[in-house]
């Protein structure tokens, strides 16, 4: 098994606890999954959308459901998960606030990580008079699968909104972790929420 | 390691005669039987290879090969089974099994009752899912098996991968259950029963003891082999296929076969008449209509499942309308809430509920993946 994990992953790995039961949303190949399978003895599923991700997850070992978030996660019961992470995959959603709330049903506690949109770069480029593209937004305007751009302040207010508390906030600006500013310097934002 | 698809070859069907009476559902205690069964490749030293196909309303123990160079057709699973193919044989001892009260050679109606020298016909107990499972078990002590590397079927063969996980959780590692559903709804009763009705009601059909009579209630197995056609197929894939074509380009204003999906079900009908017994189609629909594990535990599929100690792939098919997506939801969901591990596939094809034995290239990817894993772990 490959123990290398993509650095965002890699920070999400560090909030979970081992043993914990894990529902991991959009989780493309897997990689996240079986990094805590072997590493904190998780257990669990991803839900994917794309069979074939399925099929990568199912070749990594790990247990994968193909679903639509969309659509809610009617196919897991209440508090029935330690842990449930949304990753990169928040700001591409219609129900934006129902899947929030739906990870807080099924699951005691959520990771949710998604690209700040007031990082100093991207507030340059539309300072120059054009919509961002970056490393963390690599998508022109119109083919953009992401539809619901926030800043930390936006995601913050929507907790706020639901009487979801915020346990744990890190920002980070590629490898490195940002403190000063962050919702001008970081990238990446990465929460860890509950009721 | 090449991956070229290869056939398994010419194979030779095998028998195994058991003596001690098999505790039906009904009641009977049934014995003598045989049961008639295939395999192919090599059973490893450890037995922990073996691989369990379980067929569905119309299949059988020939499941992969041909019987010799110049037969026309192959077994009914044989693009999934081979060297090369999903369920790989130069990993896999692959199993399979003719089930109790069929027509290929395992003991049913249409073979002689050893008590009175004649056919069975309609003294053939009823059958059930569980007792199919339980005398397959027989066979796998018999084969010096303990415990199935995965146990696979679709549709009805799926409801028996699924009762193997919940009977015998320590003989199971992996259960495959596909196009397949955790109980029959009541519109799905319904078609069982209007193919059951036409058999019933055939003047030849004498109460199931058309054999004395030296008839065939062919007219009546052909109906229900048309009508259950129709629910296998989608009607998008029908209609590429057929649409309203008409065999002659024009109409005839009569009865005879005019559009070219009368023609495709007439001969699928005739074909299947000629071939199937029509006392096991009324017993294989009826042990779908019975099928329901979760009875047992106070109609409770999750209380089932947590018997299961065997790991799952479900998958279904988005055209597949006598064996919806829904349905094999609902064993996802009872699964996940039992914590047994599963992956789940809703593959996007045409087929309706005959995409089990298609190769839609996602379905094929999904079960290559998955039986790699269990490849994997009988070779560790």
């Amino acid at each position: 098994m490959n123990t290398t994990l993509r650095a965002d992953l890699r920070l999400i790995a560090d909030w979970v606890r081992p043993g914990a039961r894990v529902l991991d949303l959009g989780c493309g190949d897997g990689a996240l999954l079986a990094w805590l399978q072997q590493h904190r003895q998780t257990r669990g599923y991803g839900v994917e959308i794309d069979v074939e991700n399925v099929a990568r997850c199912v070749e990594a070992g790990v247990s994968a459901i193909q679903g639509d978030l969309e659509t809610g996660l009617s196919d897991f019961a209440d508090g029935s998960f330690d842990l449930v992470i949304l990753s990169q995959t928040i700001q591409a959603m219609h129900h934006t606030e129902e899947i929030l709330l739906e990870m807080l049903r099924v699951g005691r506690e959520a990771i949710v990580t998604f690209p700040n949109f007031g990082y100093w770069q991207n507030r340059w480029q539309i300072f120059r008079g054009r919509m961002p593209v970056s490393e963390t937004i690599p998508y022109q305007w119109y083919d953009t699968p992401n539809i619901h751009w926030c800043m930390l302040g936006d995601f913050e207010a929507l907790c706020a909104k639901n009487g979801i508390r915020l346990l744990e906030r890190v920002v980070m600006d590629g490898e490195r972790r940002v403190g000063f500013l962050p919702n001008l310097f970081g990238s990446l934002a990465f929460y860890r929420v509950g009721r | 390691m090449s991956n070229t698809e290869q056939s398994v070859g010419i194979v030779t069907a095998q028998s195994a005669d058991f003596s001690t009476p098999l505790e039906l559902a009904c009641g009977v205690a049934l014995s003598p039987y045989c049961l008639k069964y295939e395999t192919y490749g090599e059973l490893n030293a450890a037995k922990s290879n073996a691989v369990l196909i379980c067929h569905a309303l119309s299949g059988h123990h020939h499941v992969a090969g041909r019987y010799a160079d110049d037969d026309k057709s192959a077994g009914w699973w044989d693009n999934m089974i081979g060297p090369g193919k999903p369920i790989d044989t130069r990993y896999f001892f692959v199993v399979g099994v003719n089930n109790l009260g069929g027509c290929h050679g395992s003991s049913g109606p249409a073979s002689l009752n050893p008590a009175t020298g004649q056919p069975w016909g309609s003294t053939f107990p009823l059958m059930t899912v569980p007792d199919w499972v339980c005398a397959q078990a027989r066979l796998a002590d018999r084969l010096g098996i303990d415990r199935w590397a995965a146990v696979i079927g679709g549709s009805l063969g799926g409801m028996q991968a699924l009762q193997w996980s919940i009977d015998f959780p320590e003989r199971v590692a992996h259960a495959l259950v596909i196009a397949s559903a955790p109980k029959l709804s009541a519109q799905n009763i319904a078609f069982n029963d209007v193919a059951r009705q036409a058999i019933l009601s055939d003047p030849e059909f004498h109460g199931g003891d058309f054999y004395a009579h030296g008839v065939v209630p062919r007219r009546g197995l052909r109906l229900a082999r048309m009508l259950g056609h129709i629910t296998y197929l989608s009607d998008d894939g029908m209609g590429e296929k057929f649409g309203r074509m008409l065999r002659s380009g024009e109409f005839k204003f009569g009865y005879d076969v005019e559009f070219e999906i009368e023609s495709y079900l007439r001969y699928q009908g005739d074909k299947f008449s000629d071939m199937f017994d029509a006392n096991t189609y009324l017993l294989m629909t009826k042990a779908l209509d019975y099928f329901d594990p979760a009875k047992s535990y106070d109609d409770d599929l999750v209380a089932a499942l947590r018997r299961s100690r065997s790991r799952y792939l479900v998958a279904s098919f988005t055209s597949d309308w006598r064996f919806s997506p829904l349905r094999s939801r609902e064993l996802v969901r009872a699964l996940v809430a039992a914590d047994r591990p599963v992956s789940y596939g809703e593959i996007e094809s045409t087929h309706g509920h005959d995409a089990f034995l298609m190769l839609d290239p996602p379905y094929v990817r999904l079960m290559r993946s998955y039986l790699a894993g269990v490849a994997a772990e009988v070779r560790a």
